[in-house]
């Protein structure tokens, strides 16, 4: 009993690390990328142009440790917890994400993107609602 | 045309990078203790799954063209519409793994197109 709330308690507490640090990576990179300015790679010359200004950009680099935490987090998560349970817990992170970016970045999101984050959410709580294994096992 | 290709790129490579990750964690066995030393343990048994590598290395160009799509696209765009992944994963499951994709699973892929095209069409 003891170990199952354990189970539980670590399970949800990584899922957090994984809403917070997983949109907030995102929105850090986004933030960095849109002061480099629009990528383009036609010569090598820009190519390494953009990988020095991305790799010198502080946000980024913050960006770079949210979207580690998150990875460590969902690493972590997954050495016990069914990938069909760990991948419906993200549906959050849409919401998330674009909360972040109306209040970080002050990206004007419409109605209609509002919409568009609920559906998508809900989607996903349909697709995590279904028997994880269709196949038989080997 | 170049998004595109590089929400293609973020939706495939980033779905089949976290297939070959979960199933590298699965080998490695379950994490119960989370004491610095031991995390080290794990990391360097995951590095010895040659599915850890594969993976790894598809979400590194996951990454690099997500990076590349944010330097054109808002944040709020871009982030949903890689949800279009679950469709990528029920199709891929589908015809390349032979799973029976059940109507429910179809309704949740259909919601998410759905939703995405609404925040595609939400553009200002």
């Amino acid at each position: 009993m003891k170990s199952s709330v354990s189970l539980h308690f670590k399970t949800y507490l990584l899922i957090l690390l994984m809403v917070i640090f997983g949109p907030l990576g995102n929105v850090l990179l986004g933030k960095g990328m849109k002061r480099i300015g629009t990528v383009s790679m036609g010569t090598l010359a820009e190519a390494l142009d953009v990988l020095s200004r991305v790799l010198t950009s502080g946000t980024i680099w913050l960006g770079i440790g949210s979207l580690i935490t998150f990875f460590v987090a969902y690493m972590l998560v997954l050495s016990w917890a069914d990938y069909s349970y760990v991948q419906p817990a993200s549906a959050v992170a849409y919401g998330m994400v674009a909360l972040l970016a109306h209040f970080m970045l002050r990206e004007v999101v419409t109605p209609m993107r509002w919409l568009g984050v609920l559906v998508i959410c809900l989607g996903v709580l349909v697709v995590g609602h279904t028997p994880p294994r269709t196949t038989e096992s080997s | 045309m170049r998004e595109v290709i590089f929400y293609l790129l973020i939706i495939g490579a980033g779905t089949g990078g976290e297939l070959c990750i979960s199933r590298a964690m699965k080998t490695v066995g379950e994490v119960k203790d989370f004491r610095p030393a031991a995390l080290v343990g794990v990391f360097a048994r995951a590095l010895r799954v040659s599915w850890m590598w594969l993976g790894v290395t598809l979400m590194g160009t996951a990454f690099f063209a997500l990076l590349a799509v944010l330097s054109m696209e808002n944040v709020s765009l871009v982030v949903p519409v890689t949800a279009l992944s679950y469709a990528g994963g029920a199709l891929g499951g589908k015809f390349f793994l032979g799973e029976r994709v059940t109507r429910r699973r179809w309704a949740g892929v259909l919601l998410v197109c759905v939703g995405v095209a609404l925040v595609i069409m939400g553009r200002r």
